[in-house]
């Protein structure tokens, strides 16, 4: 009896409940957006499929040595040694230069936008950072050759002449240009990705419980105190999303870099002064036009070295931000 | 917390009128909250009621486009002197809000301690001061063996009274609360209104509260806010809580502390 009262009617057959689209209008505008949708997705995998092909060659003639080797021979009739080693590690550095300079720029600029500029002014300063992020990598590249180079090189004579014994900032050769070096493009980087982490900050930083604020100004707070203990520590995650993202642009970066960096197979560790130093993406471009068809194959599996590091950056960063957007609100 | 301690002190409130941008919301407010009294602040929603509470700490200020005229008085020197820092008002004039807000990065233990930390103050003891806090708050023994534990592992109940404790840690002569019962339950309610009760002894508090049985309860005096339609909210009467509720000289006292408004 009981178990009667319990689940009265468990035989009973469960309806089958119509979700899909019904007329025949829905079902055209269902079929274009689930297309739209999933060409994205087809694009993406059709090209990762394209760059394995043409990459597997390449890949298989050269071994590991591809990853960390530091030769790139690759003349007509010879046998190729491609060795992408100095391309991928300066693209490293040059990111890492570029999000070390240019976080504390961008949780800066979105801490005066959220925080201190009236609305209107906030709203301006927000067109203005979000228009730096269209303009085009060529546009950066020639302005990072004519204007801003010169200045970064006098940066870089203040700094290899007063903490030059530093290993980081020393330079070797007799009569230093300055010029052309990993710190110039890291800087021409930080350009690059200060809009995306400022526009992630901003986002974070406006969802910030103001209960929070201005309980720590009740307690006695300065401006400095709130941001430090409370608002980046509770938006940290946010932060740390929005500088991965910014990081996968640094990686797949080519043209502005080209413009303002030396490419060299001897590889550069650390001395971020030297007129030397790498990047993937913009080795490709300089060597895609004359390369034999071995070489082709070489840099499209450079390509493929690219667009993997990238994807799975991206994909980290946009688990971090969906994750701490979750836990702010 | 064996006697009473000299620290509380008066803080008055001298003609206090309040804009925001062209707007004004509050005018010409005087009161006084006499040391070791408990002060409850009503009136309908809209009255300026926690406006006027925001004034007496300077978190006003912080509200782009407002406005002040008056003067706050704590001990007889004015609170929005140039000379004076918002800083040092804030320590000394607590505040508790409306929701509990304790910091979500930090542990229960840190977050007694975040006022030292925000404001760049130390502490010769500092596990002392965070018993101490905490007991003041009677939250103590609930928490004396979770120190650790992140603040939003608390109950809601639990949260507002650390809120409370944290205010306490810095020892302030003037402890502010904004409607600090109406996000929580019964229970909690009357935890934190003995806690009201016991703190008055060391100290001078102010209450806004929408619950006319809180005011009763837990104030020594009461003021009546109420803001007519379209014109600035002011002080419609102000006494010993007890005249007040029993025998109040404006009628529309009468009609809000009996429930007929509001």
């Amino acid at each position: 009896m009981e178990s009667e009262l319990a689940n009265p009617k468990a035989n009973q057959a469960r309806r089958k409940l119509n979700v899909g689209p019904r007329s025949r209008g829905d079902r055209v505008f269902f079929g274009i957006t689930s297309l739209a949708a999933n060409f994205a997705f087809v694009l993406v995998a059709l090209i990762l499929v394209f760059l394995m092909v043409s990459a597997w060659p390449a890949l298989q003639s050269q071994g590991l040595a591809f990853i960390y080797g530091s030769t790139w021979v690759a003349d007509e009739g010879a046998e190729p040694i491609m060795q992408l080693g100095p391309m991928i590690w300066g693209s490293i550095q040059i990111a890492f230069i570029g999000i070390l300079l240019g976080t504390p720029m961008a949780v800066a600029t979105a801490y005066l936008i959220v925080f201190m500029l009236p609305s209107r002014a906030a709203k301006v300063a927000t067109t203005v950072v979000d228009l730096m992020a269209a303009l085009p990598s060529v546009v950066i590249g020639l302005w990072g050759l004519i204007v801003f180079t010169p200045v970064a090189a006098h940066w870089a004579q203040i700094l290899n002449q007063t903490l030059g014994w530093f290993p980081v900032f020393a330079i070797e050769g007799e009569q230093p240009t300055y010029v052309d070096s990993p710190f110039i493009a890291g800087w021409i980087v930080a350009v690059m990705i200060v809009p995306i982490i400022t526009s992630v900050t901003r986002e974070i930083f406006s969802q910030m419980d103001s209960g929070l604020i201005n309980g720590a100004l009740a307690l006695g707070a300065g401006r400095w105190a709130v941001l430090s203990r409370v608002i980046l520590p509770t938006s940290r995650g946010g932060i740390l999303g929005g500088v991965l993202l910014g990081l996968g642009r640094a990686i797949g970066e080519t043209v502005a870099i080209l413009y303002v960096l030396q490419l060299s197979f001897d590889i550069n560790w650390y001395q971020i002064l030297e007129p030397r130093g790498g990047a993937v993406a913009s080795f490709i471009l300089a060597r895609f036009g004359e390369a034999t068809p071995l070489e082709f194959q070489g840099l499209m599996a450079a390509g493929l070295v690219i667009f993997v590091v990238t994807l799975i950056v991206n994909t980290i960063a946009s688990l971090i931000v969906n994750r701490s957007t979750r836990r702010v609100k | 917390m064996t006697n009473s301690t000299p620290s509380a002190s008066t803080l008055s409130a001298e003609d206090i009128s309040v804009w925001f941008g062209e707007r004004q919301v509050l005018s010409n407010v005087n009161l006084v909250f006499p040391a070791n009294q408990v002060t409850a602040l009503i009136g309908p929603s809209g009255c300026g009621k926690s406006t006027f509470l925001r004034t007496l700490n300077r978190m006003h200020e912080l509200i782009p486009g407002a406005g002040l005229a008056g003067s706050v008085l704590l001990d007889g020197v004015d609170i929005y002197a140039p000379e004076v820092s918002p800083v040092d008002v804030r320590i000394n004039i607590g505040m508790v809000f409306q929701k509990p807000n304790p910091f979500p990065t930090m542990s229960i233990r840190e977050n007694i301690l975040s006022g030292l930390k925000l404001s760049g103050r130390k502490t010769a003891n500092a596990d002392e001061l965070v018993e101490t806090s905490l007991r003041r708050a009677s939250i103590w023994n609930e928490v004396k063996d979770r120190l650790n534990d992140q603040a939003l592992s608390l109950s809601g109940g639990q949260q507002q009274r650390l809120c409370i404790a944290r205010s306490l840690a810095m020892d302030p002569k003037v402890l502010l609360m904004d409607e600090p019962c109406s996000a929580l339950d019964p229970g909690s309610t009357r935890r934190i209104e003995e806690t009201i009760e016991e703190l008055s002894e060391s100290m001078t508090v102010v209450i806004v509260t929408h619950n006319m049985q809180q005011a009763q309860r837990v104030s020594h005096q009461t003021a009546f806010f109420l803001a007519d339609e379209n014109t600035p909210g002011g002080v419609v009467e102000f006494g010993s809580t007890e005249q007040v509720f029993n025998t109040p000289v404006d009628p529309r006292t009468n009609d809000y502390v009996n429930g007929h408004f509001g």
